[in-house]
C-alpha cells in the first residue's frame, strides 16, 4: 500500500487485494462485515500486551495490509473467543488471527521453540499447555 | 449406564485427581465412564484454518474409537465424555465440521486407511451436559455431606462456553457449574471474570501474562469471600492454582486461593475418600479450608 505525503489518500494495489483475499480464504471470514465498533477489543482480555488492537488488525486486513502481520498482536490472542461471541456483525476474529499467524507459520518460521524451556519445566507444565504452545506458536 | 470416557493426555498425568474424581463421582451416580482403548491426543486445539484439514485425522480417529467400543458392545452409548475443556472443543469441533463436509470426511478418510471409516455416529459432550441431561435431582439425591457453608466460585474459562455453537451452556450468562454445586449444598459466589481468559498456554513461554491474568480472576474470587474456585479445565487450574507462585512474586500483598475441579467436590459431597478427591494433589493445598468447614 503506498501512501500519499499528506497521507490523506491510500491507494489500494493488487498486491493489497491478494493479501486480503488469502486472509479471507485461510479464515473463512468475510472482512468487509467489520464496520469497527470495536467490541472485540474492548472486551478483549489481553489488549495491554498488544501493538495493535484486535479491530485495528481487522481493518489493515480489510485493507490488505501485509503490515498486519508484523504485529505481536497475532501471537498474543490466545483464541479465547471473547471476541467472537461479542461481535454484532458475526465475524470470527479469532479465526482471522489464526489465519494471519498461518501466513507466517508456513514460511518456516517458528515463533516459540521447546528448546527455550528447562528440564524443570517441561516436567511441571500441563501437557495441554505444552502441546497447544507449540501448535498456535510454530510451523 | 455405560458411556465412552475420552480423559485426554493431562488427567493422566498433572491432573490425575480429576480423572479419579471424575471416574469416582460418575460411578457414585450410576454412570460407568468407560476409557476408550488406544485413544491418542486430540490436539488440544481446533484446526482454525479451512484448509488445514492435517489436524483432524487425531479427533477423528478418537472417534473411530467410540464407533468400535459401541459395535463390540463395550458401551451402550453413542456420547463421549470428556472433561478437559480443551479436548471437549477440539473433538467437538473436528466431529461437526467433518461431518458437515462431505469433502473433508473423504480426505479423513483416505488418510487413515488402517483405521474403519468414521460413520458420524459419535456425539461429543462434556462430563457436565452428561449430569444436567440426568437432571441435579440425581445428584442431590446422592449427597452424603453437603458442601454447606462452603463458598465456592465457579470458574469456566474460554472453551467451555465459546465459540458460539460449541459451549455446554449460554456464553454470556451460564448456570451449569452453579446448578450442580448447588445441588452439592455449596454456597455459590459469583464472579463477573468467571468466563475471561486465564491466559491458556500463554503459562508456557509468556508465565507473567499468565499469571497477570489470573491474578484478576483470583482476586475477584477473594474479594467476593469465596473459600476457592472450581474448574473445569486442567489448564485453567494450573493457571489458577499452580501459577499462583508467579503472581505472588509480580503482586505482593496476593493471597493464595485453592482452586479444585468441580469433581472433586462431587466425591466430597458423595463422602467417597481421599483415593477420589485427591486433595492432595492440589496446589494451594485445599484441605485446611474444608477442615475449617468441617467437611473433613
Amino acid at each position: 500500500m503506498s501512501t500519499g505525503k499528506s497521507r490523506l489518500y491510500y491507494t489500494y494495489t493488487s498486491e493489497n487485494a491478494s493479501f486480503k483475499a488469502r486472509v479471507e480464504e485461510l479464515s473463512g471470514e468475510k472482512i468487509d462485515l467489520c464496520f469497527q465498533c470495536g467490541a472485540c477489543s474492548s472486551g478483549c482480555p489481553l489488549t495491554a500486551e498488544m501493538d495493535l488492537l484486535p479491530s485495528t488488525v481487522i481493518r489493515y486486513a480489510q485493507l490488505g495490509m501485509g503490515e498486519a502481520l508484523d504485529s505481536n498482536t497475532i501471537w498474543v490472542c490466545s483464541t479465547c473467543f471473547n471476541c467472537e461471541v461479542r461481535c454484532p456483525r458475526g465475524i470470527d476474529i479469532a479465526n482471522v488471527m489464526e489465519a494471519l499467524r498461518q501466513m507466517r507459520l508456513r514460511k518456516k518460521y517458528d515463533r516459540v521453540s521447546l528448546d527455550d524451556l528447562t528440564p524443570e519445566e517441561l516436567r511441571e507444565l500441563p501437557q495441554v499447555a505444552i502441546i497447544s504452545n507449540l501448535r498456535k506458536l510454530t510451523g | 449406564m455405560k458411556l465412552p470416557y475420552y480423559p485426554g493426555c493431562t488427567l493422566k498425568t498433572t491432573a490425575k485427581s480429576f480423572d479419579a474424581s471424575t471416574v469416582a463421582s460418575a460411578q457414585a451416580l450410576g454412570i460407568e465412564l468407560v476409557e476408550l482403548p488406544r485413544w491418542n491426543c486430540c490436539g488440544t486445539v481446533h484446526a482454525l484454518a479451512k484448509d488445514d484439514v492435517m489436524h483432524y485425522l487425531a479427533p477423528i480417529r478418537n472417534l473411530v474409537r467410540v464407533e468400535q467400543m459401541n459395535d463390540e458392545g463395550l458401551v451402550d452409548d453413542n456420547r463421549v465424555v470428556t472433561q478437559c475443556a480443551m479436548c471437549y472443543n477440539t473433538l467437538k469441533r473436528a466431529n461437526q465440521s467433518a461431518k458437515e463436509d462431505p469433502e473433508k470426511m473423504t480426505k479423513i478418510r483416505d488418510f487413515m486407511e488402517k483405521e474403519p471409516n468414521y460413520r458420524g455416529s459419535a456425539e461429543v459432550v462434556h462430563m457436565l451436559e452428561v449430569l444436567k441431561k440426568d437432571g441435579f435431582e440425581k445428584v442431590s439425591d446422592r449427597v452424603e455431606k453437603p458442601l454447606t457453608g462452603l463458598r465456592v466460585a465457579p470458574y469456566y474459562g474460554c472453551l467451555l462456553l465459546r465459540p458460539r455453537g460449541f459451549g455446554i451452556d449460554d456464553p454470556d450468562k451460564p448456570s451449569v457449574m452453579e446448578d450442580l454445586l448447588g445441588a452439592l449444598g455449596a454456597e455459590i459466589v459469583d464472579i463477573p471474570f468467571k468466563s475471561k481468559c486465564c491466559g491458556a498456554y500463554h503459562t508456557v513461554q509468556m508465565k507473567e501474562v499468565a499469571a497477570d491474568l489470573s491474578h484478576r480472576i483470583l482476586s475477584q474470587a477473594a474479594e467476593a469471600g469465596a473459600d476457592l474456585v472450581a474448574t473445569a479445565c486442567p489448564l485453567c487450574e494450573y493457571n489458577l492454582g499452580d501459577r499462583q507462585k508467579e503472581i505472588k512474586k509480580i503482586f505482593r500483598e496476593f493471597e493464595s486461593i485453592p482452586v479444585v475441579y468441580y469433581t472433586q467436590l462431587m466425591a466430597l459431597a458423595f463422602g467417597q475418600g481421599e483415593e477420589a478427591t485427591m486433595f492432595g494433589e492440589n496446589d494451594p493445598d485445599p484441605r485446611p479450608i474444608l477442615k475449617e468447614r468441617g467437611l473433613i
